[in-house]
């Protein structure tokens, strides 16, 4: 897989600038550095002139030579689904292609699922169903401890494969995605013959086979959340992986034939809507499990309704991230950018807005600009880039628009990384709105982009007013040093998480999931577990 | 009625420290037989108990034992800004995620060298061990094949008795021994638990054997006990020594008078006499709020003396090394952050230097790393430079030196391939 380095040449020193905008009075010094002889290098330094922070760049400051991540991975010219334990071609429905959003080349052909394709999907896993139950629960856990391990074995080229078939930094997928992914097989092994403690006086069976449609953001770690205690307690799955990121959840289903788990009891059908349409409409799915956009959401919502088919939804939503001036100032701009910028921001519980006090909102937006100017946006496989590529094209049309529809309702734009983006690829300028209302489209709406609506507050009642007047309750984050102020914001907050002076920390032993329009149920600890048996 | 002596009729008027009354009690005779005389003096009115003192009623003398500072003293202006520690450390720990490889490795380890304050603080130091440092300061390169080429570190670090022999020595190895600083550590090194008259005459001395630089300690006990004040004022004193008297701007007719600073109307300072460097001792700290707060004092001070308009000439340093644990990435980090708001509210650039506990080369890369993603926007990059960065170090020089053979080479070369300092 060539990779690109993000500059072809030594970047030229900026151009002096005068320091207007900043008052010199007196006294004030801009003299010269005194320099050490041999300074550094060898190379002679020119005097160095006043550069306001909001135009300041790291560029020609010692910068980082290119360094990419040198596994290659083996990738198929074509995949089919994996039904029944074994890879088979599409029967009508064709292929479509998968692209590496870096380099907006071709990576390989997937099979569009039918209506066909499904049916035997839900066939075979209702075929599996009496077996995998019935097996001893200390054997399914065995089973998911060996898939947790072979994961493991597998993380570089689980990472790697991730990175280009999605556009998250490899930094992210190799300490992030696959670690958690392998925990959240190694929490729920554990759990799988210990249900009878979970649900005290209960016996728990299981719900039956499980529709799984999972979203493009966390491919693998999507795909663990959702398999991974279905499993445990006793279901068979479907899955649909999103189609511009199948190709990590095939590699999953590698692992699985790896570890000996029974042909049937995990099928992945790969497709686009249809094929997830396919699978909600499925008489034979006892279960439904939806990570996506509200939108879509709702419409499975509605075509369940009639049913008697379980449902859980993790939904869209607009975290807001509360900052008060009592709060460790730099460790919150910290965590406001960890918040908003982890993964391009595509998270879905992304802190997207921020409310910070009034008393420090200057000092705030002065300390997010230079921090955004040392983010480094480039070549997902380079191990220093910070902020990848957005995952498709349509993405990024939407993201612009919305930068679009920003300027036009009258916030201030501010982009302060000068980084120059690679010139193929989708990629954004990581951004924030000043300036901003809370009735503005960007204030409301979800971007699902590396873009942040900054907004003021008093009080803190008021913050819990503007932090809850959302559709969306899926986060939310506090930023203060004062222990009884931090709680009690976190008991009023409507949001499913909130995270007290940190931000984006996940555990599979962790509960996650939203209120209101951010969906229901939960994935991760005891909570959820309980979508996935019948009491 | 009260029979009271003429001596006892004035206490009545007397409150001590703590406000109780100091008369004593009037008692018939018929008590005080059988008393010594001594303990007719200790027939006091009872005092109520003093909470200062255990419960023990208050005496004649005592003082309230908390030193107090004033709320108009200028060190009550300064913020206290609480630091998360959490969020500290784990910023701090991506900096050691960066892949820093090529031409960012190698230019990174010759300006790390050229950042070290090569150090030698023990009791058993000698003029000789002393010279034998300033050889390896002048020339790190050691003559070795492959390392001709490199830069002299920034300055030795000695006790200020020794310090005359070590600029004699670097001035024996022509211009690039003189360009390495002589640093002496001053104010009574390291515990500084001394009166401010000591400390003061030790700082003199050292500045007078011809140090370039003074490496200061704080009081940490007053810092601790909530005296800030004081703190401020200690550091203070010593940058004042260290600015130096105001030197009379040239050509100008009426100048500004011997108090007036060290800079000139025309915005360009005269040079300091030395640079000050502040140990903060944040092994003692402990919290990153004392951290940031005593960092936040010591600029605070050096800059009201107006030593700090020269840029580089204040620093503030982590540690003594005679404590553990000396420097660490997230005490680093906090120090940084002040010195970004310091440059933000005032303009001044001041230095940095963590101190001990950096052994490896690739600590230091992770520490310029961090030097450049939290200060590189300012001023072009001005604290990637010695003059605004150092290491203090003594063993990190080696390993240095043995990862840009192997950059050269391919090999690592053995321990004992590298003369000790």
């Amino acid at each position: 897989m060539a990779t690109r380095s993000t500059r072809s040449t030594k970047p030229s020193r900026p151009a002096p600038r005068t320091s207007g905008g900043r008052e010199t009075g007196g006294g004030r010094a801009t003299g010269k550095i005194v320099a050490a002889a041999n300074g550094h290098a060898g190379s002679a330094k020119p005097a160095p002139k006043f550069k306001h922070a909001e135009t300041g760049t790291l560029e020609g400051v010692w910068d980082y030579a290119p360094a990419p991540e040198t596994v290659k991975v083996k990738i198929d010219a074509q995949y089919g689904h994996y039904i029944d334990g074994r890879f088979r071609p599409a029967s009508k429905g064709g292929t479509f292609v998968t692209i590496n959003p870096a380099t907006e080349q071709p990576l390989a052909k997937l099979a569009l699922g039918t209506a066909e394709d499904v049916d035997a999907a839900v066939a075979s896993a209702q075929r599996a169903l009496p077996a995998w139950s019935a097996l001893p629960a200390s054997e399914r856990g065995k089973l998911l401890f060996r898939i947790a391990r072979r994961i493991q074995e597998r993380a570089r080229e689980l990472a790697v494969l991730e990175t280009i078939d999605g556009g998250k930094p490899i930094k992210e997928s190799r300490d992030v995605d696959i670690p958690l992914a392998a925990q959240h097989f190694f929490y729920h092994a554990g759990w799988a013959d210990k249900l009878q403690y979970v649900f005290p006086g209960r016996t728990p069976r299981p719900v039956g086979v499980c529709g799984q449609i999972i979203p493009w953001n966390f491919p693998l770690l999507m795909a663990a959340w959702k398999l991974a205690p279905a499993l445990a307690c006793g279901n068979t799955c479907v899955l649909k992986p999103a189609e511009t990121t199948s190709l990590t959840a095939l590699r999953l289903a590698e692992i699985f034939d790896e570890c000996g788990l029974p042909p049937g009891v995990v099928n992945i059908v790969t497709g686009a809507g249809e094929t997830g349409a396919a699978i909600v409409n499925h008489p034979g799915i006892n279960k439904i499990a939806f990570t996506g956009s509200t939108e879509v959401g709702k419409k499975i919502a509605m075509a369940v309704a009639a049913t008697d088919k379980k449902l859980t939804l993790e939904l869209g939503g607009k975290s807001a991230n509360i900052v008060f001036d009592d709060a460790s100032i730099d460790q919150a701009v910290e965590g406001i950018i960890e918040g908003i910028y982890f993964n391009q921001g595509h998270v879905c519980c992304a802190g997207s807005r921020l409310f910070v006090q009034e008393g420090i909102a200057a000092e705030v937006t002065r300390k997010l600009k230079v921090r955004l100017a040392s983010l480094r946006v480039g070549d997902p496989l380079d191990k220093n880039t910070d902020v990848g590529a957005i995952n498709s094209r349509e993405q990024l049309s939407k993201i612009e628009g919305y930068l679009r529809i920003g300027q036009s309702e009258g916030a201030t734009l501010c982009q302060a990384g000068r980084s120059p983006l690679p010139k193929t690829g989708y990629y954004c300028q990581p951004c924030f709105f000043t300036g901003v209302q809370p009735s503005h489209t960007i204030a409301r709406e979800e971007i699902f982009g590396p873009v942040l609506a900054v907004m003021t507050f008093r009080t803190p009642e008021e913050a819990l007013l503007r932090a809850n007047n959302s559709p969306y309750g899926l986060a939310a984050g506090v930023w203060t040093d004062k222990g009884s102020k931090i709680l009690e914001m976190a008991r009023k907050l409507e949001a499913g998480v909130v995270w007290l002076n940190t931000y984006n920390k996940f555990d599979a032993a962790s509960p996650f999931g939203g209120f209101k329009e951010s969906g229901f149920g939960r994935e991760g600890g005891v909570a959820g577990l309980r979508s996935y048996v019948e009491l | 009625m009260a029979v009271l002596n003429r001596r006892a009729h004035g206490l009545l008027r007397q409150r001590n420290n703590c406000g109780a009354n100091m008369a004593p009690v009037a008692r018939s005779a018929a008590a005080r037989h059988g008393m010594w005389r001594h303990e007719h003096h200790a027939q006091r009115q009872k005092q109520p108990p003093c909470h200062a003192f255990g419960d023990r009623p208050a005496l004649p003398g005592d003082r309230a034992p908390w030193p107090l500072s004033s709320p108009m003293h200028p060190s009550a202006r300064i913020a206290r800004r609480p630091v998360d520690k959490v969020m500290a450390e784990s910023r701090a720990a991506s900096f050691t995620k960066r892949s820093l490889k090529s031409h960012t490795k190698s230019s990174g380890l010759r300006m790390a060298i050229s950042m070290v304050d090569l150090t030698t603080l023990e009791g058993k130091d000698t003029p000789e061990k002393v010279r034998s440092l300033c050889r390896k300061a002048a020339l790190p390169g050691d003559g070795m094949a492959g390392l001709d080429d490199l830069p002299p570190v920034a300055a030795v670090c000695v006790y200020p008795a020794l310090a005359a022999t070590a600029r004699k020595q670097l001035d024996a190895y022509g211009d690039r021994g003189r360009a390495v600083k002589v640093a002496a550590v001053a104010t009574g090194f390291p515990s500084g638990q001394f009166p401010i008259k000591v400390r003061l005459d030790d700082t003199r001395r050292a500045l007078d054997a011809g140090a370039d630089e003074i490496d200061m300690v704080i009081s940490r006990g007053s810092f601790l006990a909530g005296d800030t004040a004081k703190v401020f004022d200690e550091i203070a004193a010593v940058s004042e020594l260290c600015r130096g008297p105001a030197r009379p701007r040239p050509g100008a007719g009426a100048g500004p008078g011997p108090g007036a600073g060290a800079s000139g109307a025309s915005g360009t300072p005269t040079a300091a006499r030395a640079h000050l460097k502040v140990i903060l001792e944040t092994g003692e700290l402990e919290t990153l709020d004392n951290v940031r707060l005593a960092s936040d004092l010591a600029m605070a001070a050096m800059s009201s003396t107006g030593l700090t308009r020269e840029p580089g000439a204040g620093f503030i340093k982590t540690s003594t090394g005679k404590v553990e644990p000396a420097a660490t990435m997230p005490v680093t980090l906090v120090m940084l952050e002040a010195i970004r708001d310091h440059y933000h509210a005032t303009g001044e650039l001041i230095g940095m230097k963590p101190a001990g506990g950096i052994r490896t080369a690739k600590q230091s890369l992770h520490y310029l790393a961090m030097v450049k993603e939290t200060l590189g926007t300012l001023e072009s990059g001005a604290w990637m430079n010695p003059s605004l960065f150092r290491f203090g170090a003594s063993a990190l020089l080696n390993d240095l030196l043995r990862q840009i053979l192997w950059l050269k080479n391919g090999r690592y070369s053995a321990r004992y391939d590298f003369a000790e300092a």
